[in-house]
């Protein structure tokens, strides 16, 4: 378990691929700064924009790299070195999109990203200023009990059908039902929740926990499915080897196989919570919206940010700008929020995981 | 090593059992069966709410279910396929990029990047798409139904404002593309590094050795991640009912402002203002996407159990 | 060895981060809240107690607006406004599960006979929040814009597909107009800015627009946006494009003056406020019921697009905290101050005086018990 083995490819070239010589290390980045000017004159002289430039730029490099490893080092080679464009190529252009949402979130939130937005709530305030605390508290209550009902039950299903099941009827049965409910329309947990309550408490239920509920119904085949594939992956060997060692299975599980795999755990977690916690229809159907502070998810209505966001957004007031930059921020903090959340899990998984690197 | 080899660990290494084991496995099973009895309750409740649409008379429903569906599960699935085919290659690519080109440190804060993105709210990307790309879009669009017309795909007329299928493809595209990067990254991380050593040891390119050792082993987690990513882009609502041109037209047209609507957003769309017949028509509606839903994963499962046998670990 | 020093430190940090969370949660209560209140009304004035409403998401920015006067001149009573939709408030309503109601259509058929049940026998039914409907566009070089009922029918129908055409020219002499398209743009969800542009439609061309009013657009063609923001965002993306959304909410957008006759009526407040006075009370809905059947052909100078919503409340409550808040908070909403709050922050048009004083006696006779 020392090392990958990946680290310099370039020095560790067997002699095989070297029979028929290689090209000198600058030669990719030679290539590449030639195509990005030659391209550049060709944009300049057809008076194309910068994305096709890129674009271009991105599929002549890929070919001429292929022609010139083709000739000097031959076809594998070749076929190693286009890869390896193509995959950074695609990362790029993957990337593109992604930075182009995060810093429209950035630059849109931070007109109003300041103290009052985190110490004032919305009552009492007309147009300007006011405050999103209560739909912060409210969003961090309600995920966290959600979080709280379905990490539990979520873990605790995938280890019984990875490591329990074995292909029992029962564990055939969670597994279908698991799927189903990764096709559950938010809206439609929203509405179930609602109607489960209005049945025990009479018509009219408007609290954190049915939202929580709601949540929970959406968050727990994520959590199911990623925690099964991650334990899915952990070898036998590491079983194999506790059991021959007279440590129960249960510790097994607890102390090897959970340990091995906690940082795939934890992002599967952290993509659950990072689903649900954005919900807008099921948390309005059940929750409600308010404008003051509320710390009891068991009585009344609360606001969470994901509501406040679209509510200041679908219906601004005049002027429309405060309405807006309100939207912006709020979409901005919840961001910060899995944000801050993916570094805990990520902390939580190193602690847990096997010292190894 | 060799996998023939595990299949038989099942009955050489019996563990040994004790109080604390038949806890633990209760409580396991019992969270299982909890979830039985949650899916349970949806289930009935969805088939209570949806069921006076299926009887609804002739008036108070014209066309009846089927033709009020039938374009919704057109959408739906359209978009939704767009959305795995442009973000699945991808997420792949970029998995790949993370875990066995970029440097490592470099590659640990991009995988954070990536697991951030999975978090932007879906609001964000339908303002996004319906703000940024929805207009970038325009150009190519001409472009593409001035030269390339006569594929179905692209026969126009384009959107003059870019609400159009293709533009809700590529956002969800981007949605997923996270979702399915991440579960993707973590299971090529987790590539047994003696196959990947003894595949270089023989002389493998690094190409090579992706293709024999990573690829095989990760091919189930990259099914996995599609279909949480497929789950994601069926069901998404905000997003799509924020972008989309909606006519309940049936096209495979892409860049026209006519557009199938999606089940999940039509939901969204109808669900505030509807009373009576209609919420019930709504819900099952809901009740056919949970099929279709289930009817992907069934297949996923299908092809992931075929591929078992190269699947590497158990 | 490295690592097992990282260990210790990545517990501290996550304790720390979860520490930090709790505290946010826990700690503190918004910096505007608590005591007092702004409006200077001392503790204990004002009436007391919860009530809560759903309903139509076109009230929100107003309903903001009223609740927050209504919080400042009673601190200790709280009113919540889920803005679920109107069919939403409207179930809500008569489930009992809300004690008053927002919606852009008053209450007919099964869903009447299920709120007096729920009421009691009457419900109180107040146009509360009368806002113009803009029909905005944006056209390169015409800044100023009239169209006839028909006309708008057409280029909504996909009619009238240029902007030169013969009948918009017709509308506007001596206006340069270009040969660009039109994009029609309307709402691609149910909602009751639609219903109140087709039944205007439907009422003052209907040769143009043979279609019944409707809260989902009727007929196939031009492009769909959901929600206000989504129609004006899409108006604002192209160029030759015509849409229709709360006035209030134009932005940089131009407008249309509607062309009744030989007047040409612009989308203000004041133009809005007429038409309740130009229309007919709904029969047999009671004398609680303040529903009109909007007039959208009278010549008085009204403007005739328009979305009359109202709030929906029981004439007794069971409970006499809910009876009083909800009688001050519909005293407070059609009151001067609430209606001129409401044009502030949702460019609303405010009720006449004359309907006001028929109006808030059915609002002091709510009372606890039966």
């Amino acid at each position: 378990m020392t090392g990958t083995g990946l680290e310099a490819p370039a020095s560790t070239t067997p002699a095989v691929l070297r029979r028929k010589g290689s090209l000198p290390r600058w030669a990719p980045l030679g290539i590449l700064a030639a195509t990005a000017v030659v391209m550049a004159g060709v944009a300049a002289a057809t008076g194309s924009g910068v994305g096709l430039w890129a674009f271009l730029t991105a599929v002549v490099y890929a070919v001429a790299t292929y022609t010139t490893s083709r000739v000097v080092e031959g076809a594998r080679k070749a076929a190693d070195r286009l890869v390896t464009v193509i995959v950074t190529g695609a990362f790029v252009l993957a990337m593109v999109p992604l930075v182009s949402v995060l810093w429209t979130v950035i630059a849109q939130g931070w007109e109003r990203f300041d103290v009052t937005f985190f110490t004032n709530s919305m009552r009492g305030i007309v147009g300007e200023g006011g405050g999103a605390l209560h739909a912060i508290q409210g969003t961090l209550i309600i995920t966290g009990l959600a979080a709280a009902m379905s990490i539990p039950v979520g873990v605790l299903t995938a280890i019984y059908l990875v490591e329990y099941g074995s292909n029992s009827k029962l564990s055939r049965a969670i597994t279908f039902f698991v799927d189903v409910m990764t096709g559950i329309p938010s809206i439609v947990a929203g509405l179930f929740a609602y109607a489960l309550f209005t049945l025990l408490l009479g018509p009219g239920v408007r609290f954190g926990f049915v939202g929580a509920v709601a949540l929970t119904v959406l968050m727990i085949p994520i959590v199911v499915r990623s925690t099964e594939e991650m334990l899915k992956i952990v070898p036998n060997e590491l079983r194999e080897a506790a059991f021959a060692l007279g440590v129960p299975k249960w510790r097994t599980i607890l102390k090897v196989v959970i340990p091995t795999t906690a940082g795939g755990i934890a992002t599967g977690i952290t993509l659950a919570i990072a689903r649900v916690i954005g919900e807008t229809a099921p948390l309005l159907v059940t929750v409600g919206l308010a404008t003051g502070v509320n710390l009891n998810p068991f009585d009344s209505r609360m606001a969470t940010l994901p509501v406040f966001s679209y509510y200041s957004y679908a219906t601004p007031g005049v002027p429309r700008d405060p309405f807006l930059d309100r939207a912006w921020t709020a979409a901005l903090v919840l961001m910060l929020i899995v944000m801050i959340l993916n570094v805990v899990a990520r902390l939580i998984s190193r602690y847990f995981s096997p010292k190894t690197r | 090593m060799t996998t023939t080899e595990v299949k038989s660990e099942q009955k050489a290494a019996k563990p040994v059992t004790q109080l604390g084991d038949r806890i633990f496995a209760g409580s396991a099973k019992g969270a299982g069966i909890a979830i039985l009895v949650v899916l349970a309750g949806v289930a009935s409740f969805l088939l209570i709410e949806a069921f006076p649409a299926v009887t609804a008379p002739e008036s108070e429903l014209p066309g009846g279910l089927v033709a009020y569906v039938g374009p919704l599960i057109f959408g739906t699935l359209l978009g939704a396929v767009i959305a795995l085919v442009v973000a699945t290659p991808a997420a792949v690519a970029v998995a790949l990029f993370i875990s066995h080109y970029a440097p490592r440190r470099l590659s640990q804060g991009l995988s954070y990047i990536v697991d951030l993105l999975a978090a932007v709210p879906s609001i964000v990307y339908g303002l996004w798409g319906a703000w940024t790309l929805a207009p970038l879009s325009v150009p190519l669009s001409n472009w593409l139904t001035d030269n390339l017309g006569w594929i179905p795909l692209f026969a126009g007329p384009a959107s003059t404002t870019g609400r159009t299928m293709m533009v809700v493809g590529l956002v969800l595209a981007v949605m997923i593309l996270p979702i399915i990067t991440a579960v993707a990254r973590e299971v090529f991380l987790q590539t047994p590094s003696l196959h990947e050593e003894a595949a270089l040891a023989l002389g493998a390119t690094r190409w090579e050795m992706i293709r024999m050792a990573v690829l095989p082993f990760g091919r189930s987690g990259i099914i996995s991640g599609a279909m949480l990513g497929l789950g994601r882009a069926l069901g998404e609502t905000m997003a799509v009912a924020m972008i989309l041109s909606v006519s309940g037209a049936v096209t495979f047209n892409l860049i026209s402002s006519e557009n199938p609507g999606t089940i999940a957003a039509n939901i969204a769309l109808q669900f505030p203002e509807a009373s009576g017949i209609t919420v019930n028509v709504l819900i099952a509606s809901g009740l056919v996407l949970f099929v279709i839903t289930l009817l992907v994963n069934m297949l996923a499962r299908y092809i992931v159990e075929r591929r078992r046998d190269f699947s590497g670990a158990n | 060895m490295k690592t097992k020093r990282r260990a210790p430190r990545a517990r501290l940090a996550a304790v720390g981060i979860a520490t930090t969370t709790a505290l946010f949660v826990a700690g503190c209560g918004a910096a505007n809240e608590g005591g007092g209140g702004g409006g200077g009304a001392a503790e204990g004035q004002g009436v007391s107690g919860t009530i809560s409403g759903a309903g139509a998401s076109s009230q929100q920015a107003a309903m903001q607006a009223w609740i927050a006067g209504f919080g400042n001149a009673n601190p200790d009573a709280t009113v919540n406004y889920d803005p679920v939709g109107s069919g939403g408030g409207r179930t809500q309503f008569a489930e009992g599960g809300v004690q008053f109601a927002g919606s852009d259509a008053y209450l007919k058929d099964e869903q009447l006979e299920q709120a007096r049940q729920r009421c009691g026998g009457s419900v109180i039914e107040i146009p509360n929040y009368v806002s113009p409907i803009g029909i905005v566009y944006k056209v390169d070089g015409v800044d100023n814009l009239n169209l006839a009922p028909a006309t708008i029918a057409g280029i909504f129908d996909g009619k009238i597909t240029t902007w030169n055409d013969p009948a918009i020219a017709a509308d506007n002499p001596g206006v340069q107009l270009p040969a660009t398209p039109i994009t029609p743009v309307h709402r691609s969800d149910e909602s009751g800015t639609t219903e109140n542009l087709t039944e205007f439609m439907n009422q003052a061309a209907p040769e143009a627009w043979p279609h019944e009013a409707d809260g989902n657009w009727p007929v196939q063609g031009g492009e769909a946006a959901q929600g206000t923001s989504g129609v004006i965002g899409a108006v604002n993306a192209g160029n030759g494009t015509i849409g229709y959304a709360d006035a209030s909410q134009a932005g940089d957008l131009k407008m249309a003056n509607v062309k009744l006759g030989d007047q040409n009526v612009a989308p203000t407040a004041e133009a809005a406020a007429k038409i309740l006075e130009e229309s007919q009370r709904v029969e047999g809905q009671g004398d609680t019921s303040f529903a009109f059947d909007l007039n959208r052909t009278a010549a008085g100078g009204a403007y005739p697009v328009v979305l009359v919503s109202y709030l929906m409340a029981c004439p007794t409550y069971a409970d006499q905290e809910q009876a009083d808040v909800t009688k001050a908070f519909l005293n407070y909403v059609v009151s001067d101050a609430g209606q001129q709050a409401a044009a502030e922050a949702a460019g609303s048009a405010p009720l006449s005086e004359n309907l006001r004083n028929q109006i808030t006696p059915v609002i002091d006779r709510i009372s606890a018990g039966g």
